[in-house]
């Protein structure tokens, strides 16, 4: 019955779990794969936090504005953009 | 594609509203280099593009119909004008690093963890934290290898789904989830070491 149970060479190590984490968030693995890599985290005391810290990782990143323009900056794209302005004015005059 | 998060602002753009113009500059620039930096093997270069992306946005924002949405249209923009500076036509993405996601060391040799991770993900949503770890992501975000930092930009900082993020980059599933992961592997980190000395 043991030998039934238990499928050697079929179940992951926490190595191999680490290595699937974004396909199996991606919901890339297969559904064989799927279910090795939950019955890992079933099983497994330190992967679960991995797991998590990984998605705790992609709400952090998530949750950054990138708006970080210096005034300077904002006055270089409305400057930009005018010139940008006046040429269209310019063409659309010439035509 | 009513949903589009930016059409307002793209509304008011071709309105010739030029604070729109700024509003977008705030919200895509620092992607937009990181993006282009992926391609060019310089930052100057880098900015050079980005500007020249941001001109091609005003000539064709009165024909973008919308067929995907507008930050896909802008990403393609600035990918289009990195490849066409010439610098380094890239259509398949090799892996540009082969270190192992997480140390070897933390590993023994059956492959269970020998230093398992210090709990810390249920601290992650506390404001303060959040806020002082996310600025160390960015700089983060700068330090990885290119091809790495433009797909952690635009799927997880902008958002971007990854069908959209292979269609802006020309590559495949399977590419985009090979750099995905090894970029948010290595943010990872840094949140691990900015945890550890939190404590």
């Amino acid at each position: 019955m043991i030998g039934l149970r238990s499928r050697p060479g079929k179940s992951l190590v926490c190595r191999q779990a680490v290595a699937l984490v974004t396909d199996y968030l991606e919901g890339a693995l297969s559904q064989a794969q799927r279910r090795r890599f939950e019955a890992h985290l079933t099983g497994c005391r330190d992967c679960p936090e991995y797991l998590a810290q990984i998605r705790a990782t992609i709400a952090l990143t998530g949750g950054i504005t990138p708006g970080d323009l210096t005034s300077q900056m904002r006055g270089e794209f409305i400057g930009l953009y005018r010139r940008w302005r006046a040429d269209e004015e310019q063409r659309a005059a010439g035509q | 594609m009513p949903e589009d998060p930016d059409s307002p602002l793209v509304d008011r753009l071709r309105a010739g509203d030029e604070h729109a113009f700024v509003e977008l500059a705030e919200k895509y620039q620092r992607s937009m280099l990181s993006l282009a930096r992926g391609h060019v093997p310089s930052t100057a270069v880098a900015e050079e593009v980005v500007q020249d992306a941001w001109i091609g946005v005003l000539r064709g924002i009165g024909r973008f119909e919308w067929r995907s949405s507008f930050r896909t249209w802008l990403f393609r923009i600035v990918v289009n004008r990195a490849i066409s500076a010439g610098i380094r036509e890239r259509r398949s993405v090799p892996v540009d690093d082969m270190e192992p996601v997480v140390d070897a060391s933390r590993f023994d040799a059956g492959g269970t963890w020998r230093v398992p991770p210090e709990p810390w993900a249920d601290q992650a949503d506390d404001k303060v934290i959040a806020a002082k770890i996310s600025a160390r992501i960015l700089t983060a975000i700068d330090d990885l290898p290119p091809r790495q930092g433009e797909v952690v930009t635009l799927r997880d900082v902008q958002g971007l789904s990854s069908e959209e993020v292979c269609a802006v980059l020309d590559i495949s599933q399977a590419n985009q989830r090979v750099l995905l992961h090894r970029g948010r592997s290595r943010l990872r980190q840094v949140v691990e070491s900015e945890f550890g000395s939190v404590r």
